[in-house]
């Protein structure tokens, strides 16, 4: 479904992502750990353009992404977002931000997107929260309605970029249970976290970075349990031992 | 103090209000029109629109707005040979003195929304265009409003400058009170009323405004 060959990015000097190759399959929920630093965002920024890679190449669904003819905006279409801080539109009611984007780029009319909405706010457990504004929600609720927003787009595969991280620990629970649900309905998903529990036990497969580059990958049995690289060890040690 | 000559002179009070209040309105609308355009300009990436607005607004900000009318009132008809009327200049003068200031009000109010607003927008597949208009410039507007509201009270009170090229606006009107009942102090006293009570309401009802747009704000 995504391919990315030898995918680069540099922000002046620095260089991010030092020659990324990497294949998500339809279906795959690939969950990318690694240290601070190591360009687990922005290689998942990269991946719906909001980074532009300074070299390689990106493939969605057959066609090359990465070249300047494409339609960048038919393609994040495509591609749902959830952003560590949530980016919920505060001026807007959890109806009107999960509604603004079908309305506005799908063309639907109100009635078809709070159809949409209304289904998404049940299946998250938040229909009691359609009028409310985002600052009256928790981190958790917050999150959630943002994952209700992305997958109002319908879109054939969900971007995770550390969902959970600006969550009170009690909240983390709640908003990992509507990921766990979608990934069983067999929503593709890419997911950078730190949560090792939830890469563990919801992902197919895991990628470990480190100085941007993927430094190991394989299914989590693989990589929790037997890591090969010595890095991966040195990073495995330090975060599971709590 | 004697506001006796009230009786005889009300009517240049009131002739003079109503220029002062015609030349703050097409001031701040076209000011704010004009800012707008200087704003966008600013923030584009065009380097040409850049920089020539990048350099109107210094020019504006570090000269007198006294000078700017001068130049406006003898350089506009001089180039372009057209014999305006003398408000038609005040107001052009007023207007491309404040696009300056309300350029750079617009401008930091933009930049001051996260950049997770606009990115969040754009990964839903909203084009930039269809960000700036639903997402940025409805929070940008909410938070500059006072800012804005600040520039025009300023606006409608430097006005008074017109007087200088011989504008019958309040202030103009007010010295002529002056000089004719020879009484130095006391219009001054009524002018100044006017112009807070202008001013005054004028910020009584930016405040409602405001409390207005915060409505959605209230958090638990």
């Amino acid at each position: 479904m995504i391919q990315a060959f030898n995918l680069q990015k540099k922000f002046s000097s620095l260089h991010v992502l030092n020659g990324i190759d990497a294949r998500i399959e339809q279906g795959e929920v690939v969950v990318v750990i690694g240290p601070s630093g190591s360009g687990k965002s922005t290689f998942l920024r990269c991946l719906n353009l909001l980074e532009e890679p300074t070299g390689g190449e990106i493939v969605f669904e057959g066609t090359s992404i990465t070249g300047k003819r494409n339609d960048v905006n038919r393609l994040r279409e495509k591609m749902g977002m959830v952003f560590q801080q949530f980016n919920l539109f505060p001026h807007m009611t959890v109806i009107e931000n999960i509604t603004l984007a079908p309305r506005k780029v799908k063309k639907l009319t109100k009635e078809e997107a709070d159809d949409i909405a209304v289904g998404l706010l049940k299946r998250i457990g938040l229909e009691d929260k359609t009028h409310a504004y985002p600052n009256q929600l928790s981190g958790g609720q917050k999150q959630r309605i943002a994952i209700a927003r992305a997958l109002a787009m319908s879109p054939d595969v969900m971007l995770f970029d550390e969902p959970t991280s600006a969550l009170d620990p009690e909240m983390v629970g709640e908003v990992l249970d509507v990921m766990k649900k979608l990934a069983a309905e067999g929503m593709t998903m890419v997911v950078v976290t730190h949560e090792m529990g939830f890469a563990k036990e919801v992902g197919s497969r895991v990628l470990f970075m480190d100085e941007g580059r993927i430094v190991e990958e394989g299914t989590p049995e693989e990589v929790f349990n037997n890591p090969k690289h010595p890095r991966t060890q040195d990073f495995l040690g330090k975060v599971l031992s709590y | 103090m004697d506001f006796t000559f009230m009786y005889k002179y009300y009517g240049f009070f009131v002739n003079g209000t109503a220029i002062t209040l015609l030349l703050s309105f097409f001031g701040v609308t076209f000011g704010a029109l004009i800012g707008v355009l200087f704003a966008l300009m600013k923030l584009s990436g065009n380097r040409l629109l850049k920089s020539f607005s990048t350099a109107y607004i210094e020019v504006v900000r570090g000269t007198p707005l006294l000078v700017q009318l001068y130049i406006v009132y003898y350089g506009i008809p001089r180039l372009t040979g057209i014999d305006f009327e003398d408000l038609t200049l005040g107001i052009i003068a007023i207007s491309l003195n404040s696009a300056a200031y309300v350029a750079e009000i617009i401008r930091a109010g933009i930049l001051s929304i996260d950049k997770g607003q606009m990115e969040a927008a754009r990964s839903l597949g909203m084009s930039h265009r269809m960000a700036m208009t639903n997402i940025i410039i409805p929070q940008a507007f909410k938070n500059i409003l006072p800012a804005l509201g600040n520039e025009f009270i300023v606006l409608i009170k430097e006005s008074a400058i017109v007087s200088i090229i011989g504008i019958h606006d309040l202030m103009y009107n007010t010295d002529t009170v002056r000089g004719n009942t020879f009484r130095p102090f006391s219009p001054l006293v009524v002018a100044a009323a006017i112009y807070f009570t202008i001013t005054f309401t004028l910020s009584k009802l930016l405040g409602i405004l405001e409390r207005r747009l915060r409505a959605g704000d209230s958090s638990i």
